[in-house]
């Protein structure tokens, strides 16, 4: 079902709200958005139940625009708001979405923590390999080698696989995309926030602006181009080598499993206490 | 905003009878206060405070806790001049003596405790007796807690042993209420009458 | 809890935090594991379900402050409890509460610092930390408690406060207080006042979050209720959305102070003994304020004429309340657990008129009666 982007703007954008937004053009976090919005469109999740928490960077802007009860937290800190909103009122759905510096460098304990407690949150994390928003410095995605404003002699240190850091650290459901695959995006965000567990989309995005330019990888249309050649299925990447891996991008569902959930395993808590508490 | 203002004219002389518990870690002298002081609070109604200090072990290391007792609200939460000390080791008795007021009562173990800084002490066998007649060590906190009940008179002594119930585990409590017995029997054969007077004391002592 | 009530309770400090918390209707609590404050987290993880709330301990208290706020943004009362090391780390998110007036009580049980310092030794080391640990400008209610009694009233206090005003209040407790038994006889539930923060009446449509009423105050609606609406840690405009307008900015601010000057007659508290013909007086706080009233009674049965002013609020500094004090009294002793950081304040609120006396300690140890004592003594003017 295609959803027309009009309609969308009219259903989902605060219409009381000053825009432009604080995006560049050509940036990858206005495809993530129009997914997600899809994805809640398709779901008929109501806009007073939906919450978007977000942190602090360009990906955090995101909530300001939106028409839902909207969450701009501290920088890195969104996973752990949203854990005080899910918890304190279980029927809100909750999505949180964050950059790479965001959730896994300042955040990264609260992601990890996030992931094993396996809340019933979906985290959407836009990885474009930079900090953007204060000027290209080098984050915890950045490749070994690339260039950034705090690594121009070449980056001595290796990435982090966010999506494999989530599967390690207990989440119910991990995928990836590109914003170059916005079909399997939408359709990825659907699931996320359909599964029941912490669900994590890690979104390969582009930021020219910053990572592109001082890389020599182009434009806005060339970097997310280079997506297509990048990304190969699940499917085929467990038939590759590491070695034949190496510089591609995994796109699809790399984790989903059923586990108990904190919220539901809490209410089990909250009936044994009440019950003891009657005895007594 | 003043939540509370008291006059010059409201001014009262508190009654307070002060009681330290000292030892080491881990010989349940924490517990032991926390009993008496809720006998003396919450059964008997009395007005109480207990605080302690210890280091970061939770074994060994020294113990120290207080009971302070009053008719009136206490303010200064811990014991200022001590009107009875307990020392289960020989370290606290030595650190804590000079805390005690002139006429208050030193109580040791006796066997933990050999030299004694003064003749006016009261030297009783709690470990022993909970090792040798109760059969576990652990409780010679309660045996002691027992004696001192007796001794300071500032607790109904059922009382003591209901708080005791109260709080000691499940199955224990026939246990503690024994240690707790034996250590009343010891201090009841003491005449506090015949204990040499301190020196020191501000009472008159004809000869 | 009624039938509890009738008997009195042999409750250290951190219990009688839970106790208050709980009457004040707190149903959420996140925080992580500190010495001397463990108590209150471990109680609450017993009490909080079986009234249908909720405890939650976290990777560090960063998280716990985040998520008390994102509960308190869901709709209910929350908390957290730390000490210093911890209380450190809450800084961060504790500016986001004063930026987006959001409703929670922090509770720091102070301890030796800085850094790990003295983790089982009694300190007030934390109090400009309270006042201005997170970084910019803004106004922050401070109260500090002595007693076990204390405890439990001034918990409710504080939660009463957070949502009347839509504010972070911190309650500042020390090891002594913490750890402290006391025998008390807790009001009835029913008898306790508690206040609730006001909720939007008018249609969704033309409700703006951070309006403010006539006292700066805006009615606060919770994720959920159908007032969506945007909550930012930027400085933001009446609907909550960012703005950098110099005008809008200055107005957020002082609408901020606004709340809280609007307050001072509800919000700063003290207790004053024996200031009616007091010629020198103390003003202390947390524990030490014990220490000082067994102090200045001792003194005045020597005939000195000494009072006590007790602080309970600490920030906003009570000034009104002290200034006619520094005019009446010729010396002002202030003991403290710190090198001196209510006597600065003290002494700015002075500009002079009396002698202020510092009495320090920064060993470790509790402030005795005795040494305030023979303090005290020792400012006799000769005559």
């Amino acid at each position: 079902m295609t959803i027309p982007a009009q309609a969308l703007r009219h259903e989902y954008l605060r219409h009381n709200k000053t825009f432009p937004h604080v995006w560049c053009p050509g940036c990858g976090n206005g495809i993530v958005m129009g997914a997600l919005l899809r994805a809640i469109k398709r779901l008929d999740v109501s806009k007073d139940e939906m919450v978007l928490a977000s942190g602090i960077g360009c990906s955090g802007r995101m909530p300001t625009y939106l028409d839902f009860n909207t969450l701009h937290t501290t920088h890195g800190r969104a996973l752990t708001f949203a854990t005080g909103v899910k918890l304190a009122n279980p029927a809100l759905n909750v999505v949180a979405i964050m950059g790479d510096g965001d959730a896994t460098a300042i955040g990264g304990n609260h992601f990890i923590h996030a992931a094993r407690r396996n809340l019933n949150l979906t985290a959407i994390i836009i990885n474009n390999s930079i900090y953007g928003m204060t000027g290209g410095q080098y984050s915890p995605t950045t490749p070994f080698g690339s260039q950034s404003t705090t690594s121009v002699y070449g980056h001595i240190e290796h990435a982090f696989s966010i999506s494999e850091l989530a599967v390690t650290a207990g989440a119910s459901f991990v995928a990836r995309a590109t914003v170059y695959h916005a079909d399997l995006l939408d359709k990825l965000l659907e699931k996320a926030m359909l599964k029941r567990g912490f669900a994590v989309v890690e979104v390969i995005s582009n930021c020219h602006v910053q990572y592109g330019k001082r890389n020599k990888l182009g434009n806005a249309v060339d970097m997310i181009k280079s997506y297509k050649d990048q990304a190969i299925t699940v499917a085929k990447a467990k038939k590759m080598t590491p070695e034949e891996r190496e510089g591609k991008i995994t796109i699809g569902i790399l984790e989903d499993r059923d586990m108990p959930i904190s919220t539901e395993e809490y209410r089990k808590v909250q009936e044994r206490a009440a019950k003891l508490k009657e005895k007594a | 905003m003043n939540t509370a203002s008291m006059k010059t004219e409201q001014l009262e002389t508190p009654d307070r009878y002060e009681i330290r518990f000292s030892g080491s870690g881990g010989q349940g002298l924490i517990t032991a206060a926390v009993v008496f002081a809720e006998a003396a609070g919450v059964y008997d109604g009395h007005q109480v405070c207990q605080t302690q200090s210890y280091g970061p072990e939770a074994r060994g290391g020294k113990s120290k806790a207080e009971v302070v007792i009053s008719s009136q609200p206490i303010d200064y939460p811990k014991a200022i001049e001590l009107d009875m000390l307990l020392a289960m080791n020989q370290a606290a008795c030595d650190a804590y003596f000079f805390d005690l007021k002139s006429n208050g009562l030193l109580v040791v173990d006796s066997d933990l405790v050999e030299q004694h800084p003064t003749s006016r002490i009261i030297s009783i066998p709690f470990t022993a007796i909970a090792k040798e007649e109760i059969g576990r060590e652990l409780v010679a906190n309660m045996v002691a807690l027992g004696a001192i009940g007796y001794l300071s008179g500032q607790v109904n002594l059922d009382n003591l042993e209901k708080a005791l119930l109260a709080r000691v585990p499940k199955g224990t409590e026939k246990m503690n209420s024994k240690a707790l017995g034996r250590g009343i029997e010891e201090a009841a054969k003491i005449d506090l009458d015949l204990l040499p007077r301190s020196a020191m004391s501000d009472e008159d002592d004809e000869v | 809890m009624s039938e509890q009530n009738k008997k009195p309770l042999l409750l250290q400090g951190n219990e009688a935090i839970v106790h208050g918390a709980l009457v004040a209707g707190c149903r959420f609590f996140a925080g992580y594991p500190i010495t001397p404050a463990s108590e209150i987290a471990e109680m609450l993880s017993v009490e909080l379900p079986a009234v249908g709330g909720t405890f939650i301990q976290m990777e560090d208290e960063i998280a716990g402050m985040g998520a008390i706020v994102g509960a308190s943004l869901a709709g209910t009362k929350a908390m957290t409890a730390t000490s210093g090391p911890g209380f450190s780390l809450i800084q961060e998110n504790l500016g986001y509460a004063c930026v987006a007036e959001v409703p929670c009580v922090i509770v720091n049980v102070m301890r030796g610092g800085p850094s790990t310092g003295l983790p089982t030794s009694p300190a007030q080391g934390d109090v400009q930390m309270a006042r201005w640990g997170t970084h910019g400008d803004h106004p922050i209610v401070v109260l500090a408690v002595s007693t076990v009694m204390d405890s439990f009233t001034i918990t409710v206090k504080a939660f009463n406060i957070a949502e009347k005003y839509r504010v972070p209040v911190i309650i500042l407790s020390d090891e002594v207080v913490a750890h402290t038994r006391e025998a008390v006889q807790l009001p009835d539930a029913k008898e306790v006042k508690v206040l609730n923060r006001i909720r939007p009446s008018v249609p969704p449509d033309w409700y703006k979050p951070y309006e403010g009423d006539a006292r700066g105050v805006s009615p606060m609606a919770s994720f959920g209720d159908g007032y969506r609406h945007h909550v930012t840690g930027l400085i933001h405009d009446e609907m909550g959305y960012p703005t950098q307008n110099p005008q809008e900015v200055e107005k957020f601010h002082k609408r901020l102070s606004r709340k809280i000057t609007h307050g001072f007659s509800e919000i700063q508290m003290t207790n004053s003994y024996y200031m009616d013909d007091a010629e020198l007086f103390v003003i202390a706080y947390g524990s030490v304020a014990r220490s000082a009233l067994r102090a200045v009674q001792d003194a005045r049965k020597n005939g000195v004429k000494v009072g006590l002013l007790q602080l309970i609020t600490l920030f906003p500094f009570p000034r009104r309340t002290i200034t006619p004090l520094l005019k009446q009294c010729k010396a002002v002793l202030v003991p403290e657990m710190n090198s001196g950081q209510i006597s600065r304040e003290v002494q700015r609120v002075n500009q002079g008129r009396c002698t202020v006396v510092k009495h320090n300690r920064i060993d470790g140890k509790f402030i005795t009666s005795w040494e305030l004592y023979h303090r005290i003594n020792k400012m006799i003017p000769p005559a």
